[in-house]
């Protein structure tokens, strides 16, 4: 068993290593715990090799940033654990985490929570087949291997995502097919009236146009669609889209998706913390308090897993919880915490006035949400959202009693990739809210690991 | 909301209430089943799906005969639900073992056995021990591991999937017209003529008759009704790894592999002071070493989910059921085993609710058994 | 399906992926490898035996499930390759052999 710490940080992307930085730099003793072999989480995932390598230029200012912040945590003092898969986090601030091949317990009198973002599930028919994968996972190849994609290469999908690596691959002299974008018409309209607060935050709004005209400028066709499918023997060779009422097919041998993103809670759930529904955002998360704090005393949260605000703010929070946890544990007063964070959240106060914005302009397509029956809404277990509807036929009203019945959501993936699909499905056919229908109970362990690994426990 | 009456309403949709509420029904009363919402303590949801006659009915040879009948019964109801709703409950009767890790616990288990054939005999099902050279025919290419010295084998014992055994049952009662209101838990009974008025949130509902089936809500219903449903529950936790190729042909009392591939391991026995079903660390490290002492190469094997249901125990282990004498018509059911007994209940148990009284043949499951003992 | 950038100053390792040997950079996973190796799908579905392959490479999805060095079930997206390493694709149902290493 590990040293007891003050703070262990699960996760280290800039919420979490921003958290370590300030508790080291006040005195507390801090661990960042993480599943990949550098600091930087998937955001600035590498970045301290991909910032030397050949796709550095490409990848931009905003990804160096992350230099930085991993810098400042290199130098901070605080204790780093590569290359560990959290597996169950105690109500007690208690983390276990594997190697792979042992497993490690690291007490700590509060655990923050920083594991970040993943995309949203977007289902839609063939999204199974090999060569279809999500836009997160091609710019992690961009960072982290400078890899590029070749072939007739679609992007689909709506956000900031889909256009920032498009802009990329275009600077690194790569080719997209197309850019099948299905933000749906109305949102504009929805947004507008949010577009007075986003302007405090100019740059953000000016990058995007910028982003924007890099792509009408590479002649990259863009299509808007309002449904988008997969199609191949064995892997995708084909993708079909329904622009302005007709559908139309291309040859694509890669095919990548994107719905936005949304908090990773199954850490948080798994804990036992109180989440709720945020309509705007369109999922889950925990409920906490201005210093990250949940409802268990020693669990906290920082970053986008306790709600999406960007990387800029999650390294804000991150500084803001670990101000927090250091006055709770009295190691600083709360006048010197509220001094200390003042000009944090001043800094905030520019990057979330455009969340509302951004938030109303790139909400999913209701299709994302509640996809027609005979696509695949678990994808480890290979159900269909037409089963799901069929569990409600037959009197199931929650997403438990759907996954008793019909195993979506028991596979490996733990529900990570269906369960706002299957909440939404419930939510549609019985004519509730997705807060009011719920989310799975999410099961130890958060990762598998073997049962060996388990009982050498016991020793 | 105005609801129609019913003949009978059930209430508690799980395994014990389903089957009840759809063996009424194919007997031609109109059901009713009031259910809670997805958030229930449903032992049903968190069973280990065993179909298992192997030391039961020690200290109550009703009980062992009464399962017995269910195991009997399985067959002819898993056909019959596959029939109604489409879905095979993967019910198997193939024989089950129990393991032994030592000479010590293969001792135990023997005089366990013993001790029953002494009640009665012949005892009414086959139990007998088996050595480890026995045990590996029935396991074939499997290693054990050393301490596993032997098992008591039984062959009616089976396994059935709990989870397809509750969602077969809910969509027969959808074919066969059972009226199913989930998110609608019973908060108050009362006479209403000469019959029942249940509130729920979901409207009041009416029936000549009912059936408390309820698990761990039962007890604060029963007692207004002159019914009694003493519970005791009790924590059991388990674990269930990846998908494997087929090696297990038949269950044992702690692991079995499902049809699925996975592995279910189990299991704990912990006092439950509340009705929290938070799993803990040190349960699962407790399974996963006991499993790796039987079969030592499923320390390969990757644990995917862990959980914990609250096994709903009357104070001796055995079936409550009752009929109210100052409520006729009001009855009890609970039990640990729903899934072993779900074919019992959704025939004989169903039978006895329709007649005008109770049969003999139940009389060992009154609960007035706990006040002899209190006075002794 | 992916090309990679030029790094020449990039150290290299040589794997064995799907039986063949391949010259790839240090720092690859094994599941970027199997892209780069144009591998396809690199297991087959337990449930449906459909062909699956790496989605989020980010250890979420578990679709990158691979038999790595023998060992089953590995998150490919999440291992670094290393010298002499085998990379297989996981067909279905993992196996498990009685008295096997693959631990």
């Amino acid at each position: 068993m590990a040293e007891m710490q003050d703070l262990v940080v699960v996760g280290a992307g800039p919420a979490g290593l921003a958290a370590a930085t300030q508790a080291a730099e006040l005195g507390l003793s801090a661990t960042v715990l993480d599943e990949q072999p550098a600091p930087g989480g998937q955001i600035y995932r590498a970045v301290e090799r991909a910032a030397q390598g050949p796709a550095a230029a490409a990848l931009g200012e905003d990804f160096r940033h992350g230099l930085s912040v991993v810098d400042a945590f290199r130098r901070s003092g605080a204790g780093y654990r590569p290359g560990l898969q959290v597996w169950q986090v105690e109500q007690s601030g208690e983390v276990l985490a594997s190697d792979g091949q042992r497993s490690e317990a690291f007490p700590a009198r509060r655990a923050v929570i920083a594991v970040g973002a993943s995309e949203r599930p977007v289902p839609i028919p063939g999204w199974t087949l090999p060569g279809v994968m999500t836009v997160g996972a091609g710019q992690i190849l961009l960072k982290s291997s400078g890899m590029m994609p070749s072939g007739e290469t679609w992007v689909a999908g709506s956000g900031p995502l889909p256009l920032l690596y498009l802009s990329q691959i275009i600077a690194a002299g790569g080719r997209i097919a197309g850019y099948i974008d299905t933000t749906p018409a109305a949102n504009g309209l929805a947004a507008g009236p949010h577009l007075f607060a986003a302007l405090r935050n100019l740059p953000y709004l000016r990058k995007g146009l910028k982003l924007r005209g890099v792509l009408r400028r590479s002649g990259i066709p863009v299509h808007r669609a309002d449904s988008v499918e997969a199609a191949g023997d064995g892997r995708v060779e084909r993708v079909r889209f329904r622009a302005g009422g007709a559908w139309q097919e291309k040859p694509c041998d890669l095919l990548m998706l994107h719905e936005g993103v949304v908090p990773n809670v199954h850490v948080t759930m798994a804990v036992g913390c109180a989440h709720g529904w945020d309509d705007r955002q369109k999922c889950f998360r925990p409920t906490l308090d201005e210093w990250g704090r949940t409802d268990i005393q020693p669990i906290l949260v920082a970053g986008d897993c306790g709600g999406i605000e960007g990387a800029r703010a999650a390294e804000l929070r991150g500084r803001l919880v670990a101000l927090g946890a250091a006055a709770d544990l009295g190691r600083i007063d709360q006048a010197t915490r509220d001094r200390l964070a003042r000009p944090l959240r001043r800094e905030l106060g520019r990057h979330l006035p455009i969340r509302a914005f951004l938030d109303t302009l790139f909400t999913p397509r209701p299709e994302v949400l509640s996809p027609p029956d005979a696509v695949i809404a678990c994808r480890c277990e290979s159900v269909t959202a037409g089963q799901v509807r069929e569990t409600v036929r037959i009197g199931a009203v929650g997403p438990n009693q759907a996954k008793s019945f019909i195993r979506c959501g028991m596979g490996p993936c733990q529900g990570r990739f269906c369960g706002l699909t299957v909440t939404g499905i419930i939510a549609e056919a019985t004519g509730r809210t997705p807060g009011e229908v719920g989310f799975f109970r999410i099961r130890p362990p958060l990762k598998t690991l073997t049962l060996g690994e388990l009982a050498a426990l016991a020793e | 909301m105005a609801e129609a009456s019913y003949d009978f309403v059930v209430v508690g949709g799980g395994v014990v209430g389903a089957s009840i509420g759809f063996g009424l029904a194919r007997r031609g009363a109109r059901v009713a089943i009031l259910d809670q919402g997805d958030a229930a303590l449903r032992s049903s949801r968190v069973n280990f799906g065993l179909v298992w006659l192997q030391s039961k009915g020690d200290g109550m040879p009703d009980y062992g005969r009464w399962t017995r009948r269910s195991a009997d019964l399985w067959t002819g109801f898993a056909a019959e639900l596959r029939e109604l709703s489409g879905i095979d409950t993967e019910h198997e009767q193939n024989g089950g073992v129990s393991f032994c890790l030592g000479e010590a616990e293969f001792e135990q288990r023997r005089n366990t056995i013993q001790r029953m054939h002494n009640q009665v005999e012949p005892w009414v099902y086959e139990t007998r021990m088996i050595d480890r050279k026995e045990v590996e025919a029935l396991y074939p290419g499997v290693r054990f591991g050393p301490e596993m010295v032997g098992a008591s084998f039984c062959p009616h014992d089976g396994v059935s999937n709990p989870l397809r055994l509750l969602q077969s049952l809910h969509g027969a009662l959808k074919t066969i017209g059972v009226a199913y209101r989930p998110d609608a838990p019973a908060t108050a009974i009362r006479r209403d003529g000469a019959g029942f008025a249940i509130d729920t949130p979901a409207g009041t509902f009416r029936a000549g008759k009912l059936v408390l089936a309820a698990g761990h809500a039962t007890t604060k219903l029963a007692a207004p009704l002159g019914l009694e449903a003493p519970i005791v529950p009790e924590r059991g936790q388990l674990v269930v790894t990846e998908r494997v190729a087929p090696i297990l042909p038949i269950p044992a009392s702690g692991v079995r592999q499902t049809r699925d591939g996975t592995i279910m391991i189990g299991t704990t026995h912990e006092a439950a002071p509340d009705l929290t079903t938070r799993t803990t660390t040190g349960n699962m490290v407790h399974i996963a070493e006991r499993a790796v002492q039987v079969l030592p190469d499923l320390a390969r094997l990757r644990i995917v989910r862990s959980w914990l249901g609250l096994r709903v125990l009357s104070p001796d282990g055995f079936p409550v059921y009752m009929e109210s004498e100052t409520h006729p018509g009001a009855y009890v059911a609970i039990c640990h085993s729903g899934n072993t007994l779900a074919a019992v209940h959704a025939n004989d148990l169903a039978e006895a609710f329709l007649a005008h009284r109770l049969p003999e043949r139940l009389d060992s499951f009154h609960p007035r058994r706990f006040h002899v003992s209190q006075a002794a | 399906m992916f090309r990679k950038l030029p790094d020449p100053a990039a150290p290299t390792v040589t794997v064995t992926i799907d039986g063949r040997a391949h010259t790839v950079a240090a720092h690859e996973t094994a599941a970027s490898a199997a892209l780069l190796a144009g591998m396809g799908a690199t297991r087959r579905s337990p449930v449906t035996g459909e062909p699956r392959a790496p989605f989020c490479m980010m250890g979420v999805c578990y679709e990158c499930l691979m038999v790595i060095d023998d060992v089953p079930s590995r998150q490919a997206c999440l291992v670094t390759v290393a010298d002499g390493m085998r990379i297989d694709r996981q067909p279905g149902a993992r196996a498990l052999d009685f008295g096997g290493e693959d631990a």
